[in-house]
């Protein structure tokens, strides 16, 4: 079924259709469509869910947690600095190894107030010990949660869904959804394991000291290693089903390029555009969307750009001090290995500044100088 | 499971932080420098010590006994009895 | 040999057991047992940062008889309202879903959680073990530590000149169907009131008065008797708040003085007598007024209100441990 709906109401479906049982959320511009809409399916009696409408993200999160860890399938979505306010039962949902899923609308931190997106709300969370997926399309929004929640509850480690503030959220597409049964079939209900019940009655999360503390830690690192296998066969899996097939390093024109823009969220979908444009002009430019930042595709990420002439990563973020984040995640990617190409980093679109196909085309045309910074802010007015 | 647990390392460990084993294998009665002693003759079988041990260490018994295994030695029972049949002790 | 006793006043049902990491005479150990025997299997505990996380013991072990979720400071509301959610969800239906916070988890970091779930009105009881400090952490003042009191951030010469939190009043703001105060050396009056929360549904709060033998620099052996005392000196009343309707569940005959309380505790000890009569005074200035209280509610509600000999007798349960009151 073919509709057009917002990134937004991509987000409310998509919770709607994975069957969510319980969602808990709190209103932050630009996230509050995405919870007016569920509120609507839940009182229509069209979603079979209980909306808690909590006092805060933090509270939204935490209900997200108890839910789960009751062995329900348990859904959020919130932006910016309802992510922040999360942050402590961020880690919380991943240590407990919960499988809560949350879409998150990349909107710019304050002050000053600012309602536009950058990713720096989710990227600040990479530590936390989520996955995170960057959706380029409202079609991809719909399809990474769907995905997400599957991969979630095999390897128990929540996951982020992450799109843009109005470029996608408030941006109306048109989304295939799947019948419901296909949904189902690919995302039967939740078999919960290490539940709360009176009737096999534990303790969860008590103190730990050091001689266990750090196994769990080696257990959740490798549970994210492990999620890799398991996203590559849910996403074939649910390619099989819709025709989608979604790669955790996405690439573009790649093969013969002389130089790759690495890409993320709705910039990715320009920067198709802007590929398309410059081959069209005997350019050998090729794109890399990294559509799944946690677990970063490294071996992805190493066989697409070996032996590229140059590689330009567009970041809309920054880690203050050093550079973008995508940017050292590429290079701490690339290092060490044979026919690595140098990676010149871009910063781009902070609080919402519109990243367009020129922009991306000066981008690598910048990138091909000879004395291109390793570094550069891109149409920054000094 | 009311034994001390022997953890080799992840293997023996659920994904989480969860705890299956019972705090009884803790015998708190190392805690203890005074020791509750019962003179039987004056016990009227109240319970008022058994109804207040924070630590579950004196028996739902009639006679109520003191489970040195586990008394911490606060001295609630002989503070609570109400005929002060119960002495705390040193060196027990 | 031994058989159960025939008379007792309390179960004799255990649902924690020996071996946990109370300090000797802890009163928030007791108040567990006894919700517990109040509440039976068909129960889960959400427990933020508070001393029963650390009494519980360390992973893999675990003193409750049933499933005990912790969680982080500020949150034991909102995980329970999640618990309650989920529980009912995967078809668990007719769990006792119990947030069993500190004074400092319920009246400092986690009123905003605690409040929204009361206004929503979301079917958990909220259990709040009141030592009057943040005593896990070394006995810092939390905003239900009482004036006068020295604590590790309240020196003897700068002490807490600020009163205890109203958590009931901000509690019965909110329109629940039940609000009640406890002691835990009053056992039978705090398990009824616990049995009775958890029939019914909606929100339910109970401030469970519990001692703190190191915190407030006192001999283990007064755990009991000092709380007995804070109620029987009206610093602690015993009450119920249902629908609104404030009932005083023990106006003891002779009230006890204040000074009598306070000289067990070292962390009262620094007061004058011209600041312990300062004390007695703010005491019965609360007594009146829920007196007051008591009787407008009853009248506005058109329910009688018993008579004082009727509601001392109501505690009959606890006729031992009131008889030395």
């Amino acid at each position: 079924m073919r509709e057009v709906v917002t990134g937004n109401h991509t987000v409310s479906h998509a919770a709607r259709v994975a069957r969510a049982q319980v969602v808990s959320a709190y209103p932050i511009t630009p996230q509050t469509q995405v919870v007016e809409k569920i509120s609507e399916f839940v009182a229509d009696g069209i979603m079979d869910a209980k909306f808690i409408k909590v006092e805060s993200e933090h509270s939204a999160m935490v209900a997200c947690i108890g839910a789960s860890a009751a062995g329900a399938r348990a859904f959020t979505a919130t932006s910016a600095q309802g992510l922040a306010l999360m942050h402590e039962v961020l880690h919380w949902a991943a240590n407990a190894r919960l499988p809560v899923v949350l879409a998150n609308i990349n909107r710019a931190m304050g002050p000053p107030w600012t309602i536009w997106t950058d990713q720096i709300d989710s990227l600040s969370q990479r530590d936390t010990g989520w996955m995170q997926f960057y959706a380029d399309s409202n079609q991809d929004i719909f399809d990474s949660i769907l995905i997400s929640f599957k991969v979630a509850e095999q390897v128990l480690l929540p996951a982020m869904v992450v799109l843009e503030a109005f470029f996608l959220s408030h941006t109306a597409e048109p989304v295939d959804f799947p019948e419901q049964e296909e949904a189902d079939r690919f995302l039967p209900p939740r078999v919960a394991t290490h539940t709360v019940d009176p009737e096999h009655p534990a303790a969860f999360g008590g103190l730990t000291g050091p001689d266990h503390y750090y196994e769990l830690k080696y257990m959740e690192h490798n549970a994210m290693l492990e999620a890799e296998g398991v996203i590559k066969r849910a996403a074939r899996e649910y390619g099989d089903i819709t025709g989608r097939y979604y790669k955790m390093a996405d690439p573009y024109a790649c093969e013969d390029a002389d130089t790759v823009l690495v890409v993320s969220g709705g910039i990715a979908s320009t920067a198709k555009d802007a590929v398309d444009e410059a081959r069209a002009a005997g350019k050998k430019l090729g794109s890399l969307k990294i559509w799944a930042f946690r677990p970063f595709p490294r071996e992805a990420v190493r066989e697409l750009l070996a032996g590229k002439k140059r590689v330009a990563v567009v970041d809309r973020n920054i880690s203050f001090g050093q550079e973008g984040i995508f940017c050292t995640e590429v290079k701490a990617s690339l290092y060490g290995r044979d026919g690595a190409p140098p990676v010149l980093g871009f910063i781009a679109g902070l609080g919402g500044r519109d990243v367009k196909v020129r922009d991306l085309l000066a981008i690598a045309e910048a990138a091909e100088k000879a004395d291109c910074p390793e570094f550069n802010w891109y149409g920054a007015k000094p | 499971m009311t034994e001390k647990i022997d953890i080799r390392g992840a293997c023996d460990m659920p994904p989480m932080a969860k705890s299956l084993g019972r705090m009884s294998w803790n015998k708190t009665g190392s805690w203890r420098n005074v020791t509750p002693v019962i003179d039987y003759d004056k016990c009227t079988r109240c319970m008022l010590c058994w109804k207040f041990c924070p630590d579950l260490a004196i028996s739902c018994t009639d006679p109520p006994e003191i489970i040195l295994d586990y008394c911490k030695g606060c001295g609630v029972c002989a503070e609570e009895c109400p005929v002060k049949c119960i002495e705390m002790k040193e060196g027990l | 040999m031994a058989e159960v006793p025939k008379k007792l006043t309390i179960p004799a049902e255990e649902y924690i057991c020996s071996g946990h990491l109370a300090c000797q005479g802890c009163g928030a150990a007791l108040a567990m047992r006894y919700a517990l025997k109040a509440l039976g299997p068909n129960t889960v505990y959400t427990v933020p940062a508070c001393c029963w996380s650390v009494i519980d013991g360390p992973f893999p072990y675990t003193t409750l008889g049933v499933p005990l979720f912790h969680i982080a400071f500020e949150a034991a509301a909102a995980s329970a309202c999640g618990l309650s959610a989920g529980l009912e969800m995967v078809g668990k239906k007719g769990v006792n879903v119990v947030a069993w916070a500190g004074d400092g988890g319920t009246a400092d970091i986690g009123i905003q959680a605690l409040s929204g779930a009361a206004e929503r009105n979301d079917n958990i009881l909220y259990i709040c073990y009141d030592n009057e400090a943040y005593m896990n952490t070394g006995v810092q003042r939390s905003s239900s530590t009482p004036w006068g009191a020295w604590t590790t951030t309240t020196p003897a010469r700068h002490f807490k000149k600020r009163p205890k939190k109203n958590l009931v009043d901000i509690m019965v703001a909110h329109q629940i169907p039940y609000v009640a105060t406890a002691a835990m050396a009053f056992p039978e009056d705090l398990i009824r009131k616990v049995s009775k929360a958890k029939d019914i549904e909606g929100t339910k709060y109970i401030q469970i008065f519990a001692s703190c033998p190191p915190g407030w620099r006192m001999a283990p052996e007064y755990a009991v008797k000092a709380v007995r005392l804070a109620v029987n000196t009206r610093i602690w009343p015993q009450l119920e708040v249902e629908h609104g309707v404030y009932t005083i569940n023990r106006k003891p005959r002779k009230y006890t003085p204040v000074a009598e309380y306070l000289k067990l505790q070292g962390r009262f000890a620094h007061l004058t007598e011209e600041q312990i009569e300062q004390m007695q005074e703010m005491v019965e200035r609360e007594w009146d007024r829920l007196l007051f209280l008591e009787k407008s509610t009853h009248e506005m509600a058109g329910l009688p209100l018993a008579g004082e000999k009727a509601a001392a007798s109501k505690e009959g349960g606890a006729g031992a441990a009131a008889g030395q009151g």
